[in-house]
């Protein structure tokens, strides 16, 4: 199978954000030997290199569709990517702590498309909840784009991107929101209290928002 | 660069965000257009000749350009190489208006933007006490 292989090894190398980079030891194959290799996790792709100072990466393994797990091996801090299927592959990867091993785990299993989109799409619902739930000030301009139509008759809030209040002050707008298709099915308006929503997302976000506005302050 | 193609098969293989026959021309000089199954999935745009059920390649989307390229078709390109295109040729304006769209929000950062803006949302209108808010 052709693939963009230049492409992907310009984007193992950009300054997009990375996930994940650090050594690990990966097996050669099932009776091979460790080799030592410098791996970056970029999204769903965990490239690896001969060295941290590498231009082009060794290869490049894609996480759609594997689980990460714990095995037991001669080597300590031994983890498995391993995917499904007949005839499918294992990698077996070692860090050189515990903690690293850890770090590794929890960023392979988040890595994948699938599952970000999933939350993605989880937190696009849940906005719909809260804003269905709350009464906001006056209407703002809407865009004539693909809105649901609101039952409680409260005005909604613009599906514009707010262009500078004080969180996003500097900074170019945040892109708007996948667009939903007119077919997809709205979730359950979700009934959990105000609090409740408040306390459970509060922690997750607050990290998230330092983050975010970290990376927005560099040039 | 070595690659898991195996796993790549597999996930050409997988329900797609969209599929169909379009024209294809690849970026060589003398290129023709081939008829071939597109198929979006995830973050990657596999292409079939019609008749065979393994791909002949795969894109990955990440630092992609999609543009139009009159009539009634868009090209892909990469960022290191923007001249470099894929050429795709529709078969009507809303397909090629449906196709440029599920494009453009098919790559992981747009993703990570995506959730980075609703968390943001949902905390501007939950995290803030002296919000108005009557229930």
């Amino acid at each position: 199978m052709k693939l963009n292989e230049r492409s992907l090894a310009f984007y193992a190398t950009c300054d997009a954000p990375v996930d994940n980079a650090g050594f690990l030891y990966k097996k050669g194959g099932r009776h091979a030997a460790y080799h030592r290799r410098w791996f970056v996790l970029r999204g769903n792709m965990l490239f690896y290199f001969e060295d941290a100072a590498s231009r082009e990466p060794v290869g490049v393994i894609i996480l759609e569709g594997c689980t990460v797990e714990l095995v037991e091996a001669a080597e300590e801090f031994a983890f498995a990517v391993r995917f499904a299927g007949t005839r499918a592959r294992t990698y077996v990867l070692a860090a050189e702590s515990q903690a690293a091993m850890e770090g590794w785990v929890k960023a392979l299993s988040r890595a994948s498309f699938d599952y970000l989109r999933l939350v993605v799409r989880e937190l696009e619902q849940q906005l719909a909840a809260v804003r269905a739930g709350a009464c906001p000030p006056p209407p703002l301009p809407r865009r004539p784009s693909a809105l649901p139509p609101k039952e409680n008759g409260c005005a909604v809030w613009s599906t514009e991107a707010p262009v500078a209040s004080a969180a996003l002050s500097g900074s170019e707008p945040p892109p708007p929101p996948p667009r939903r298709r007119a077919s997809a099915p709205h979730g359950p308006l979700d009934a959990a209290p105000f609090a409740q929503l408040h306390e459970w997302y509060g922690q997750e976000i607050r990290a998230l928002r330092s983050r975010w506005l970290t990376s927005r302050a560099q040039p | 660069m070595r690659y898991n193609e195996k796993e790549l098969q597999a996930l050409s293989r997988q329900p797609a965000e969209l599929a169909a026959e379009l024209g294809m021309r690849g970026p060589k000089k003398g290129s023709v257009v081939k008829r071939r199954l597109v198929k979006l999935v995830v973050n990657f745009l596999f292409y079939f000749r019609t008749d065979e059920a393994e791909p002949v390649g795969a894109l990955l989307l990440e630092r992609c350009i999609v543009a139009r390229e009159e009539p009634s078709g868009f090209s892909i390109s990469f960022m290191e190489d923007p001249e470099r295109k894929y050429y795709f040729k529709c078969c009507s304006e809303e397909q090629c208006q449906e196709w440029m769209e599920a494009l453009h929000q098919a790559s992981y950062e747009f993703m990570r933007r995506s959730l980075i803006f609703y968390r943001n949302e949902i905390q501007k209108m939950t995290g803030s006490p002296g919000a108005v808010r009557h229930i």
